[in-house]
């Protein structure tokens, strides 16, 4: 009998919604079971880091990778299933581009500390005290790993060769690599995007265009939208056009604005630019000709004030990878023990 | 002294170690159960438009995204002044129904049960929902796959996608329910209800009548006498969604009721620079270290500490339930009350868990009966963002227990401040203890350990379904161990895995 290919599916810094991703392959679970031998996930099986280590290197046929990199811990995994395994897949927008946690990429690791552990309404700490790399308790000494001072993609960390997008990725996207694998089909270039389309959530998005011109950017909780027109176009800043296809244009099925969680189309380097490009050309500016300069500053404003975090709406799901976050300065960034 | 890592992840997955120190004779004399993560929600909100923060919390935890949702969007219903219109809380609590009947079921058949199903000590390998398919049959497997299908179908359809929601907003929801999916949510909500009922026969069955299982759950490996924490309806009933945060004594009296606006004043939370994970408290009683009794203001929040402080179940086959589990654990109603004397032996909170189940699933298809339910009038429109000096709080009971955001946020509607006290960082404190005690009781002097006896410690954990995602990130189950019984130096005595 031959021997089923190896998985592995291993969380870093995340929420765990990737692995119930993997849990909603339904009745597929039981075709997995079937075609797959699951050698390591700590969410469904007894086995250990020790056993990955014992392993031969590249004897993991797949490892699906979720989850940001945050930690002395995270940044060791990701080098040690890169060594045990033939395919490193990137697996969800936090492997794949920080997703929400790299919002934390914003603050300081100071802030973050203060936040949490010194001032907030249900706290009770009058020492000051903070979590510490090493504590000398009676009994002993006990460690935490270092939380570094900004979250890193997998592809920061170590060579990768494919990536899965959205938060979390579409189950059935899942299903249809998987079968890829069971196939034995040949597998894209690497580097390739699996598991979305090559368009944007417009192109499988049911609402009509008008190409319609707005006045202002309105927040989802000012109105009820009008459920068969585009949402961009009624001024909620829905990021579907500057998102990859693949999740079936959900959000905005139920009224809501996407938020960008399939990262940003093909050839499109950087969701946040191409979405600020688009709202250059859909706002309005007839009402702009013959103004002075600093009326026109001021309409732009108030067009833009039903927007107060650029951040946060451009960047929700691809900060650690943004051509921003490009720009920062890459030394002194972790903090030292 | 000698030393015991309990790694479960062998120190590099790293979101959950437990140190155990032995003194000379080789008596545990101490444990520290160390939460070694930390992504810090409370900060990075700062600056984030608040109407984001349902979306944005959901990936606190993709286990219970729904819990997150639900509280983040009542913070938000209080921070902007606009109360939902009555539909759009039915249509919530639906969708939330839902999500507790796959949630709980997820953790029966695939987390916590297979320690019954197929016994703590059968091997590692079996331990799992393989292990319980092979042992129950695979026609059950596939109602257990068809119940998480059926209720993520539900979700999806209610809340815009089956994992991370959408539809939650200040003042509504953004979907209503169109009459032909009302009547696919009913049908899947009676499946509910016979699948809650199947579950409870089989829990009858593989454990209640094994006695040796009886023995261990009240034995006083898994006992603790602390606090009990769980939100309540007007007449004193378990609600998931909505009423009062009820705490009773370890005598059953009511110690405190109140609303969810003033948990500062009722929850402090204790720093220790050995986690990042920080221990809350009764604030009333003080902190008195990681204790139980009536003097230490430990407390649980899980389903057996909402079966305790309850005075009984909203809905029929789930009060007949409520009663045979009090009674069956030799526990006798508080005179005048519909509450019983509290349970604290800690494995019954598998069977709570269970009759929660069935709460779920009969208050799901009240809930998809009701003529409001198709409703289009789901949002009330707030006048802009209110800048509350107290800010906006929202609290739900997680399936891991209560779950609180508090939003503060500037006249734009940007945050200024977030403290959120999340389910399983309720029970940080007892799930230590517990720990502890299970290493006190399965490791002395002369007693080599063995694999069995790490199970049992996990069950210590498992007990509480520590959905780590939330304070941790990890997932709650089926954590590999390995222990190390190392001396001063360091050097390794003896280390017990699994194979």
């Amino acid at each position: 009998m031959m021997t089923k290919p190896s998985v592995a599916i291993y969380w870093a810094s995340s929420c765990g919604g990737c692995e119930i991703s993997a849990a909603n392959l339904h009745e597929h679970l039981l075709d997995f079971d079937a075609n797959f031998q699951l050698v390591f996930c700590p969410c469904l099986v007894d086995a250990k880091v020790a056993d990955v280590r014992a392993m031969a290197d590249e004897s993991i046929d797949v490892t699906l990778f979720n989850g940001a990199i945050r930690t002395d811990e995270n940044v060791e995994m990701a080098h040690l299933l890169r060594r045990k395994s033939k395919v490193l897949v990137a697996y969800g927008a936090c492997a794949s581009s920080g997703s929400i946690p790299a919002l934390s990429n914003l603050h300081s690791r100071d802030a973050h500390f203060k936040a949490i552990y010194a001032d907030n309404p249900s706290i009770d700490n009058p020492d000051g005290v903070v979590p510490a790399v090493r504590t000398q308790m009676p009994e002993g000494e006990l460690k935490l790993p270092r939380f570094h001072d900004r979250v890193k993609t997998l592809a920061q960390t170590v060579d990768v060769d494919y990536f899965v997008p959205g938060c979390p990725p579409e189950s059935h996207q899942l299903w249809a690599i998987l079968d890829l694998l069971i196939r034995g089909a040949e597998l894209p270039p690497k580097g390739s995007i699996l598991g979305g389309g090559r368009k944007s959530v417009c192109d499988e998005c049911l609402r009509e265009r008008k190409d319609k011109k707005i006045d202002r950017i309105r927040r989802p909780y000012e109105f009820v939208p009008d459920p068969k027109d585009c949402l961009l176009e009624q001024g909620m800043l829905c990021m579907g056009i500057a998102t990859r296809d693949g999740c079936g244009a959900l959000c905005p099925q139920a009224n809501m604005p996407c938020n960008g969680c399939y990262g940003p189309p093909e050839g499109v380097l950087d969701q946040g630019a191409k979405m600020v490009g688009t709202l250059g050309s859909i706002i309005d500016i007839e009402p702009l000709k013959g103004l002075s300069e600093a009326a026109i500053r001021e309409h732009v404003d108030r067009v833009l004030d039903g927007m107060p975090d650029y951040a946060g709406t451009f960047y929700k799901f691809t900060l650690a990878a943004s051509l921003l976050e490009g720009a920062r300065p890459r030394s002194g960034s972790e903090v030292p023990e | 002294m000698k030393r015991i890592t309990i790694d479960p992840i062998t120190r590099l997955e790293g979101h959950g170690r437990i140190e155990i120190f032995l003194d000379d004779a080789g008596s545990v004399e101490n444990v520290y159960f160390q939460v070694p993560e930390l992504r810090g929600f409370e900060q990075f909100c700062v600056g984030r438009q608040a109407e984001e923060m349902p979306v944005i919390t959901n990936r606190i935890c993709g286990v219970c995204p729904e819990a997150h949702h639900m509280a983040s969007a009542k913070a938000l219903d209080v921070l902007f002044g606009v109360e939902p219109p009555p539909a759009a809380k039915k249509v919530r609590e639906l969708l939330y129904s839902a999500f507790y009947v796959t949630d709980h079921t997820t953790h029966f058949y695939a987390l916590g049960g297979p320690d019954f199903i197929v016994g703590p000590d059968a091997p590692p390998s079996e331990r799992n929902l393989l292990g319980v398919i092979h042992k129950v049959g695979v026609d059950i497997g596939k109602q257990v796959i068809a119940c998480r299908r059926r209720n993520h179908e539900v979700i999806k359809l209610l809340g815009g996608r089956p994992i991370h929601p959408v539809a939650g907003l200040p003042g509504g929801w953004s979907r209503p329910v169109a009459e032909s999916e009302r009547r696919l949510i009913e049908k899947t909500a009676r499946e509910n209800v016979e699948f809650a009922l199947f579950t409870l026969k089989a829990f009858d069955d593989i454990v209640l009548k094994n006695s040796s299982y009886l023995d261990l759950i009240v034995s006083d490996v898994y006992l603790h006498k602390t606090y009990s924490m769980g939100t309540v309806d007007a007449q004193n009933r378990v609600n998931f969604y909505d009423g009062k945060i009820r705490v009773v004594d370890q005598g059953g009296n009511e110690f405190a009721k109140y609303d969810a606006r003033d948990y500062a004043d009722h929850i402090a939370e204790r720093v220790e620079p050995w986690s990042y994970l920080k221990f809350p408290y009764l604030k009333n009683i003080g902190w008195k270290g990681l204790v139980d009794g009536a003097d230490s203001g430990v407390y649980t929040a899980t389903p057996l500490s909402r079966l305790n402080v309850s005075d009984g179940m909203a809905t029929p086959l789930a009060q007949e339930a409520f009663d045979r589990f009090y009674r069956t654990m030799g526990s006798e109603k508080i005179a005048g009350t519909g509450r019983y004397f509290p349970v604290h032996h800690r494995l019954a909170t598998h069977w709570a868990r269970l009759i929660e189940l069935l709460y779920a699933a009969e208050r799901m298809l009240e809930l998809a009966t009701d003529p409001e339910i198709t409703s289009t009038d789901l949002r009330n429109i707030p006048s802009g963002p209110v800048v509350a000096p107290m800010g906006g709080v929202g609290s739900v009971e997680a399936p891991r227990g209560t779950l609180t955001h508090h939003y503060f946020a500037d006249e734009r509607g940007v945050l200024t401040k977030v403290n959120l006290v999340v389910g399983t960082t309720n029970n940080h404190a007892a799930i230590s203890m517990s720990i502890k005690h299970a290493a006190q009781k399965l490791i002395g002097p002369g007693r080599p350990l063995k694999e069995s006896d790490l199970n049992m410690v996990e069950m210590a954990f498992r007990v509480y379904d520590p959905c780590m995602s939330c304070a941790t990130h990890t997932l709650p189950g089926r954590m590999p161990l390995v222990v190390r019984v190392r001396d001063r130096a360091g050097n390794t005595l003896q280390a017990v895995g699994r194979s």
